[in-house]
């Protein structure tokens, strides 16, 4: 039986609605396309032709803007420490995490329970508001004003969602699989490295893409720790040349477009790992 | 790691609160007058009562706007609308866009002489035009609604892989006894993705709790104009690090706000949760 809302088959009630949802979704689609277009459109333009005539097609393509935004600003710069903080961070998010979670699933003990509910207390607790102390254990370690301070942070936060998604992963391994591993005569580290962990790659991409999209974006903790303008990531690095530039439209839409555009590609390129990845944390 | 960098912190606020602080030096003991100071004490508990109706604001227009049609667009495409795989991939596109650019691109859009206003003067309705962001009255809607635009795309699609979830015999067994579209919607969809709802209704309350960049980027730190835009973060972090409203930190308020902000959370959280779980319903 086809219960899906294809239009041809609809009665004419349905149609109606189906024709105002159509509506609706393509209206939201122009809202979000839109914009995107206008942006690279205007980092072509000067301030000038932005303001005055805002919908035109730029009169010629030139990529001087960009060759600015990206030597002369220091754009590339923010990109490599952006690169930095996001690859590094995740290695040891999914190291550790996958290490916690083997950890909290796969073995029974006194505290197993305790140890798993303290890393998902972290999930409901909103970092921001430990700012202060944070602040100051990060300035007594010494390690403010740089990217390792940002990585711990990260961390800290990406752990207790990786191990929330990944034992649920690997709770649903078979037992006998492990024990056969085991009588072969597999070690418990062997067994986490060769056996569990080939199964789990499916959830290991989950929280992959669920930890690095919002690191990549982080914007409050580079802000308040990083100091240095050779340090800064790229959201906070196009906070301070916006800061700079409030004059110059179009160097402002290029900048805009340079950080916008490698999501947009990376998201095109493999956007179902993308959906799955980013709601899987709240499905799961 | 966890434990050092998200509990021990909340502990330390706790105690923190409760003390006298000279810039980063605890001085004496003084229980709770820090909490007292900031529910009674001069422009700080204006400003905080003032910022916690724009986390009110926050919240429920997240929850009308985005959330609802989030449900209906995600219920429409889990029902295989024409085009959903286009549609479904289009939808979350900003989500995976940095607040910071978002925030400074519509703020470019938004401004007196930006697209928006010329939008309007190009379909001759210059009546509607605005100082989107000057506007004390429609400033944090316009940024509400902004974040709305970038982040309807998650609950469409956390709603569309919940509905996708169910049984499709349940769906099909009504269709069979004759039930209208709108019965199997209410009555036999949504009691099944309460689950999903709470997800969501929990992500809005800490969402709408922590807004902080937004109105960072689009409206500066002390929530101009005139902090008619002003969240308890952005009060939270002038008051932690001292800008403009005092020339230097006030740690011992600025703590007393966190731990307002952590009981906050967690209580509307827990509370949403047993509350939604009461109308779970099993298959």
């Amino acid at each position: 039986m086809n219960i899906d809302f294809h239009i041809k088959k609809a009665k004419s009630t349905k149609k109606l609605t189906l024709i105002f949802t159509f509506f609706m979704m393509f209206v939201y689609v122009i809202i979000i396309l839109y914009p995107l277009f206008n942006m690279v459109i205007s980092s072509f333009k000067s301030t000038r032709d932005i303001i005055r005539y805002p919908f035109a097609l730029p009169e010629s393509i030139s990529f001087k803007s960009y060759y600015t935004v990206w030597i002369e600003k220091k754009f590339y710069n923010y990109f490599i420490n952006s690169v930095i903080v996001t690859s590094v961070s995740m290695l040891f998010v999914v190291l550790l995490g996958s290490m916690a979670s083997f950890g909290v699933s796969r073995y029974q003990y006194k505290g197993n329970t305790f140890l798993y509910m303290l890393f998902l207390s972290g999930i409901m607790l909103p970092l921001k508001a430990a700012l202060i102390p944070l602040y100051m254990i990060i300035n007594k370690l010494g390690l403010s004003n740089s990217l390792t301070c940002i990585i711990l942070i990260n961390i800290a936060s990406g752990l207790p969602s990786t191990v929330f998604i990944l034992s649920g992963f690997m709770r649903t391994f078979p037992k006998d699989l492990e024990y056969a591993a085991r009588i072969d005569g597999c070690s418990d580290w062997r067994i986490y490295w060769n056996v569990v962990m080939p199964v789990v790659i499916p959830g290991v991409a989950i929280v992959t893409i669920y930890n690095a999209v919002p690191i990549w974006n982080d914007f409050f903790f580079p802000l308040v720790f990083i100091q240095s303008d050779a340090l800064r990531t790229l959201p906070v690095g196009l906070n301070s040349f916006i800061g700079q530039y409030k004059t110059d439209w179009g160097l402002m839409f290029t900048g805009l477009s340079i950080s916008i555009i490698p999501m947009l590609l990376l998201y095109l390129s493999m956007s179902n790992q993308f959906i799955r990845g980013m709601t899987g944390g709240a499905i799961k | 790691m966890v434990f050092v960098f998200i509990l021990l912190p909340l502990f330390m606020s706790m105690f923190n609160s409760m003390f006298d602080w000279n810039n980063y030096n605890r001085l004496g003991f003084i229980g709770l007058n820090n909490f007292k100071t900031l529910f009674t004490g001069y422009y700080y508990s204006e400003r905080f009562f003032n910022a916690i109706q724009n986390n009110l604001k926050w919240f429920v227009m997240t929850m009308l706007i985005q959330n609802v049609f989030g449900l209906y667009f995600g219920y429409m495409l889990s029902r295989r609308i024409n085009g959903s795989e286009v549609f479904k991939r289009i939808f979350f596109i900003p989500v995976l866009f940095s607040i910071t650019a978002v925030g400074f691109l519509w703020g470019l859009y938004l401004k007196p002489n930006g697209l928006i206003n010329s939008f309007l003067a190009l379909i001759n309705a210059e009546h509607l035009q605005r100082a989107w962001l000057g506007d004390g009255k429609i400033a944090t809607y316009t940024i509400i609604l902004v974040n709305i635009w970038r982040w309807t795309g998650f609950p469409t699609l956390v709603f569309m892989s919940s509905v996708d979830a169910l049984p499709i015999e349940n769906i099909e067994a009504a269709y069979i006894d004759g039930a209208n579209e709108l019965n199997i919607f209410f009555k036999i969809v949504l009691p099944l993705i309460v689950p999903a709802i709470t997800t969501i209704t929990v992500l809005t309350i800490i969402g709408s709790l922590n807004v902080f960049e937004q109105v960072y980027v689009m409206a500066g730190v002390d929530g101009q104009p005139n902090y008619s835009t002003d969240t308890i973060c952005t009060l939270f972090y002038r008051t932690a690090f001292g800008t403009y409203d005092s020339s230097s930190p006030v740690i011992g308020v600025g703590s007393a706000m966190s731990v307002i902000i952590y009981l906050l959370t967690f209580f509307f959280s827990i509370t949403s949760i047993s509350w939604l779980q009461k109308k779970e319903v099993e298959i």
